[in-house]
């Protein structure tokens, strides 16, 4: 479903991402990993489309089109989906008419009819009870004076409701106290489904103890440099990130 | 003689004097006289005028503008605009067609006893209302020619006289509109009085004709009694070729209560005054304002607050969007003056610049006189926040969707301190337009 070769991209003068490959099929879950600073969420919102950054090398295949030549809402709406490690806060906008209008945009984007009031209400009302959320935050802008909890629900929902083929959750276990990291691992499982597929990013084992990876990733420097099954992580948890330096070099000199 | 850019003006008001002659009494003849002096020595304001500065009225004040003696209200021209200006069956109205009253278009429903809605000329014949004392104000200000202007051709315009313990159910709704053909000038002058504990709405709508470019320069005097409430608005829908002129003086006694409302949509440049004097304790005040230049237009907000007495609030927010070459201007002054101790004043003025050639001057103006006090004053001018574009669009939310949502939500803020239904829903209605939300 995506295919990442030698992706080099930079933020004005620095090269954050340099040379990421990496290949994740339907159904599964990949999880990535990696100190601070490594490029994790350059990663992140380089497959969304932040403008930020540069792409200078490489090329990212999504079923089968060139995802880097897309603009950002039609990454959206052809399946591609960020849960942001900040969400933003848009004073002024209800989270109803938020979800809404991204539901419809996305629809219109793929000629299907716009979604009726009722399904709406429907399906909205069963992703906040998934999620554990009060219908009243729906009237509330965008995640305007929520926890830090709250938003990271709201990123779940959001997801829930927009079913993504593609969702990229990043750092979404952080600032999550153990119950709140249960509810939202409870709403990312949901949606494990062979049509989809999950890159999880996170700087701690523990998520991944909630939602079980298929595959891990260490990234470090700007490039992935070990991968394996969900038993790496657990050596990540072990050993830290310190075993890196030596590592980077073994797989440069393999 | 060396022809003066105050020509027109002039001519006019000889003019305008000996038709007047016949009726107008000695004092107000007097008072036209010496406001006309005061006008032909000050000027039209130039920029080197400080509170002029930004706003470069020079060549749009000096254009050969002339004062209408008689209206026509022929050929169905103001009554379309009339329709348009119109917000509710349920208001009382009062209709001005190039500074006259029209009363046949005016509707007064019942009022309670001994309340006054009525036009000034009548109440000047009438001789009602003090009037000799209160039609003359302060123009020692190097800055205040429209208001001596406005004072030298000071005829008609709203009277409203509230007595005590009134409450008026309905809001007033003052309607002026520019339909004569040519370059006219009109000055209208309201005059508002509440009583003690009395309660009133008002709205003033201006709007005119297209076409050649016309000149409103107008002044409302609001005089507040203890604990008397007026909740205050304006919407300015002047056409886009004309010159909006206008002041509105706000006199507060002890525990009274004044909400403003300014939202400015017409004219080529508008400049807009709100003065108030809190002169007594526990005085709340509220200044709302939108302003939204877009092509030339220039759009000017100033407010004065003075705190003369302890424990008064006054809270203040503007904002504005510019797109296209617009300019706005935002000056607010608050004088805290020595008695005022336990003063909260609230100021923040935020601008939305939709394109690169869009200009803002803001210039909060606080001057503190008292030792123990609250003032908070914010000024924050930028373009839609990259972030939440980049949000919305992330959900999928078009470029062009993500942009009106960020603008609408921007200014509806503004809209949703409105409490009076069918003003919100007009001002609504004019967002969703212009900056508007689809059906989603």
């Amino acid at each position: 479903m995506l295919e990442i070769k030698n992706l080099h991209a930079r933020s004005e003068d620095t090269e954050i991402l340099k040379g990421i490959n990496l290949s994740v099929a339907a159904g599964e879950v990949h999880a990535i990993m990696g100190p601070n600073g490594s490029g994790k969420s350059t990663l992140a919102h380089v497959l969304a489309g932040r403008e930020d950054y540069e792409i200078t090398e490489g090329e990212v295949t999504y079923d089968g089109k060139d995802l880097l030549d897309m603009e950002i809402e039609e990454r959206a709406a052809e399946g591609v989906f960020l849960a942001y490690q900040y969400p933003v806060e848009i004073s002024g906008v209800s989270n109803k008419y938020f979800l809404k209008a991204a539901i419809n945009s996305i629809r219109k984007h793929n000629d299907q009819p716009v979604i009726s009031r009722s399904d709406f209400v429907s399906m909205l009302k069963e992703k906040l009870a998934l999620l554990g959320m009060d219908k009243s935050m729906m009237d509330r802008s965008v995640n305007e004076g929520f926890s830090g909890g709250e938003k990271k629900r709201n990123e779940i929902l959001q997801m829930a409701m927009l079913e993504p083929k593609l969702a990229v959750l990043d750092e979404t276990d952080s600032g999550l106290d153990i119950d709140a990291l249960k509810i939202v691992s409870e709403g990312v499982n949901a949606l494990r489904s062979p049509e989809r597929a999950i890159i999880v990013v996170t700087h701690y084992q523990r998520l991944l103890d909630y939602i079980v990876p298929d595959k891990v990733h260490v990234l470090a420097g700007g490039k992935i440099v070990r991968s394996g099954d969900k038993s790496l992580a657990l050596e990540l948890e072990d050993k830290g990130y310190s075993f890196l330096n030596e590592g980077s070099e073994a797989v440069a000199a393999s | 003689m060396i022809a003066t850019e105050n020509d027109a003006y002039q001519e006019s008001f000889q003019q305008f004097q000996s038709e007047q002659s016949s009726t107008a009494p000695a004092w107000l003849a007097e008072l036209r006289q010496t406001a006309m002096n005061r006008f032909t020595q000050l000027g039209i304001p130039t920029k080197r005028i400080e509170d002029w500065r930004f706003t470069n009225v020079k060549s749009l004040a000096a254009k050969p503008y002339r004062n209408v003696q008689s209206i026509s209200l022929s050929g169905g021209e103001a009554e379309a605009l009339l329709e348009k200006a119109k917000l509710d069956e349920s208001f009382h109205r009062l209709v001005f067609v190039n500074g006259h009253f029209v009363s046949q278009w005016s509707t007064e429903h019942e009022l309670p006893e001994g309340a006054v809605i009525g036009n000034l000329a009548s109440a000047i014949r009438e001789e009602a209302g003090d009037l000799q004392n209160r039609l003359s104000v302060e123009t020692d200000d190097e800055a205040a020619a429209f208001i001596a202007l406005n004072t030298a051709f000071v005829n008609d315009g709203a009277f409203v006289e509230i007595p005590d313990g009134v409450t008026v159910d309905h809001p007033i709704h003052l309607i002026f509109l520019s339909v004569e053909a040519g370059q006219t000038a009109s000055h209208p002058r309201n005059v508002i009085r509440l009583g003690k504990g009395s309660r009133a709405a008002v709205v003033e709508t201006y709007l005119g004709r297209e076409g050649e470019g016309y000149f409103t320069n107008a002044i409302t005097q609001v005089d507040l009694d203890e604990t008397a409430f007026l909740d205050h608005h304006k919407l300015q829908h002047e056409q886009t070729e004309s010159l909006h002129i206008a002041s509105t003086h706000v006199d507060q006694k002890e525990s009274s209560e004044f909400r403003s409302h300014y939202f400015s949509f017409g004219s080529l440049m508008a400049r807009n005054e709100i003065n108030l004097m809190l002169d007594g304790e526990q005085i709340e005040s509220t200044l709302n304002g939108l302003y939204m230049p877009t092509g030339e237009q220039l759009m000017d907000c100033r407010t004065r607050i003075d705190h003369a007495r302890p424990h008064c609030n006054t809270y203040e927010l503007y904002k504005g969007i510019l797109d296209d070459k617009a300019k706005g201007v935002f000056n607010g002054k608050i004088f805290v003056h020595q008695d005022a101790q336990k003063t909260d004043a609230k100021q923040s003025n935020q601008a939305l610049l939709l394109s690169d050639d869009a200009v803002v001057n803001t210039k909060p103006q606080l001057e503190i006189y008292a030792d123990d006090v609250k003032c908070t004053h914010g000024a924050t001018i930028g373009e839609l926040d990259e972030n939440s574009l980049y949000y919305l669009r992330s959900r999928g939310v078009s470029k062009d969707l993500a942009r009106k949502m960020l603008i609408f939500a921007f200014a509806n803020d503004v809209v949703q301190g409105v409490e009076i239904p069918a003003v919100r829903q007009h001002l609504e209605t004019i967002l969703l337009s212009s900056h508007g939300l689809p059906d989603v």
